[in-house]
């Protein structure tokens, strides 16, 4: 069986600056894989090329073995299949919630106004802030912004979620709610792939963990392998950091 | 391992807790006092004097009076302050000199807080003496020249029938205005090296048309494109004429200005708004038209107001290319009656459009946080 994601060789440079160095990653349908490394690794540029929200200097992207990398891709319509959330939520400040839920289906899909704001209403119940519909985002704590924006993502019914340090903007004590969220979606067999620095979050949820380094895959393996017996000396000196500072 | 070494307490011989030092205010609060005599004795003399030019009788002359006294006794408040100052400044001295310096500290305070009074009402003193002098100068000609209220008022129907070209000429500038300074701005930021001609095009007009003045675009289109008989124009009545021409010259003016309003607009949206829209399937089109470009609206009322407002005033000029708009019937009354008030008139005319039209946009964009942001 071929991934449901397959990068092959992906380079990435921002001017001289070379992020990603020939990236090969594979994630498989119904799979949770999280990207662990360094600030500055190039994590969330990887999530980002997926997206197609930056373009690729090399190499290939396949989703369910269709090339979705270079020229002649349909991107609007490869953004309706792989959602993204972001660090900083990015909710349109101008819409109500409600609103910012169903603006794509209603415009990408071309759902009817009603039937797209009662499945936004659906969705928004799911994570109990159907009473938040009509407010703005400003109005809401971090937590539950960052839940919308989730929303947001899968109210477009994709058929995998990029999230991108979806927790690191929130004050501590509303870390949970979203990563409750997160989990949820992964028992429900989304196909995930997530960029994030909540290494027991990452043990506890992912089928396979990704160390990056300097824009190259350092190491890869079961959580289980990886947090308890990783074989490189970097991956071994990331961990050791994070126990230092009491995060694992 | 050697002990760290502190980095967090006091060095040896540290001197005096610099929080609680005493400082006198006694040459500021001096000077407050002196200033505060002569800006009163200035204000004053010339309410006097204002007085002293007057030449009306009745009721007139009690209501004149009763604001001169008012003013007249609003002045003294600024050395009553000023000596109060000197005063406070003086005992906190002696209290500092006793070692009392808490009540010292508190004594001070009080003194610049007196200074403050003087410095805000004193302006204020200075300025009102300053307008009675002008307006008491040469027995009071510039009363008589300017601001003559029967005269006005002879002319109003027809400064009303000039204003209503006026806002005509406004209304419909504002709307396109609107529509094409937004084209402008949007073409400048099209990306890529195909769009360069036309990006190059948005840039020449808006450069070359925010650089001329007003007056002279005015002047050139109207009677340059009623010269040369340009199609459209020319088939129009001659009325009719003027009028599209000053359209099509306050919006070429207008419509470069506003462009970069709408462009630094657009550029004030944050990349991630947009690259959120775009992550949900949005086109660049969709993401332009629901996500960017109502948030950089709601951001650039306030400025482009500012742009309207100076469009509003800037109808005057048509009069000089002969339509008959206020301030030709204006300057056909001051002539008929060798006074300036007709004109006085029109600038009022215009007041009492502007200022309840900044007020309303205040209140909306007030209205509009309040919805949209956190308590």
């Amino acid at each position: 069986m071929s991934a449901f994601i397959e990068l092959r060789g992906v380079h990435k440079s921002f001017g001289d600056n070379e992020v990603l160095r020939g990236v090969d990653l594979s994630v498989d349908e119904h799979q949770v894989v999280c990207l662990i490394g360094p600030s500055g690794c190039g994590k969330s540029t990887l999530l980002r090329c997926i997206n197609a929200l930056e373009p690729i200097q090399g190499g290939e992207i396949y989703i369910d073995g269709d090339r979705v990398s270079g020229r002649g891709v349909d991107v609007n319509a490869l953004r309706a299949d792989v959602g993204i959330v972001f660090q900083s939520f990015n909710l349109f400040p101008h819409m109500s919630v409600l609103d910012n839920v169903s603006l794509a289906p209603r415009k990408v899909l071309k759902v009817g106004k009603e039937e797209a704001a009662e499945r936004a209403y659906g969705l928004l119940g799911r994570i109990g802030l159907a009473e938040k519909a009509y407010e703005f985002p400003d109005r809401l704590s971090g937590g539950q912004q960052q839940r919308v924006a989730i929303v947001r993502a899968l109210a477009m019914q994709p058929r995998v979620m990029l999230l991108d340090e979806v927790t690191s903007a929130l004050d501590p004590e509303l870390v949970s709610e979203v990563l409750t969220l997160v989990s949820q979606l992964a028992r429900e067999g989304m196909t995930m792939l997530l960029a994030t620095h909540e290494m027991g979050f990452a043990r506890e949820v992912s089928s396979k963990v990704v160390f990056l380094y300097r824009g190259q895959i350092e190491e890869e393996g079961p959580p289980d392998r990886m947090f308890n017996d990783p074989q490189s000396e970097r991956t071994r000196g990331f961990l050791r950091s994070i126990i230092e500072a009491k995060r694992l | 391992m050697a002990p760290e070494e502190s980095i967090s307490v006091v060095p040896p011989g540290a001197s005096e807790r610099r929080a609680v030092r005493f400082r006198g205010n006694l040459v500021a609060a001096s000077c407050a006092a002196i200033a505060s005599i002569a800006v009163a004795a200035f204000a004053l003399a010339m309410i006097w004097k204002f007085d002293q030019s007057l030449h009306v009788s009745g009721v007139r002359v009690a209501i004149a009076r009763s604001v001169e006294i008012a003013l007249g006794l609003a002045t003294l408040v600024v050395p009553f302050y000023g000596s109060r100052a000197l005063v406070t400044s003086r005992r906190a001295e002696r209290l500092a000199a006793d070692g009392d310096r808490p009540s010292a500290r508190i004594a001070v305070e009080d003194s610049r807080d007196h200074i403050w009074v003087v410095v805000g009402i004193g302006l204020t003193a200075a300025v009102v003496g300053f307008v009675a002098f002008v307006l008491s100068a040469n027995h009071g000609a510039v009363r008589t020249v300017l601001f003559d209220w029967s005269i006005i008022w002879r002319g109003h129907t027809g400064l009303l029938k000039g204003f209503w070209l006026n806002i005509k000429l406004f209304v419909v500038s504002e709307v396109l205005v609107l529509v094409w300074a937004l084209v402008v701005a949007v073409v400048r930021s099209l990306p890529g090296r195909a769009c360069a001609p036309i990006r190059f095009l948005a840039i020449a007009y808006t450069d070359i048309f925010r650089g001329v003045p007003a007056v002279i675009a005015i002047y050139l289109i109207v009677f340059g494109f009623a010269l040369a008989g340009v199609p459209v124009f020319k088939s129009m009545s001659q009325n009719g004429q003027v009028f599209w021409l000053a359209i099509l010259a306050l919006v070429l003016v207008y419509g470069a200005y506003v462009a970069e309003v709408y462009r630094a607009g657009l550029e004030s949206i944050h990349w991630s708004q947009a690259a959120a829209a775009r992550s949900l399937g949005l086109s660049q089109w969709q993401t332009l038209r629901h996500v960017v470009i109502p948030q950089a609206v709601r951001r650039i009322i306030p400025p482009l107001l500012n742009d309207f407002v100076a469009l509003q005033k800037d109808t005057a000029l048509v009069a000089f290319v002969g339509a008959l708009d206020i301030l030709n019937y204006a300057t056909i009354y001051k002539s008929q009656y060798f006074n300036l008030s007709p004109v006085t008139g029109a600038a009022i005319a215009f007041l009492i459009i502007t200022i309840p039209v900044t007020r309303f946009v205040d209140y909306l964009i007030r209205i509009d946080k309040e919805r949209t942001q956190a308590g």
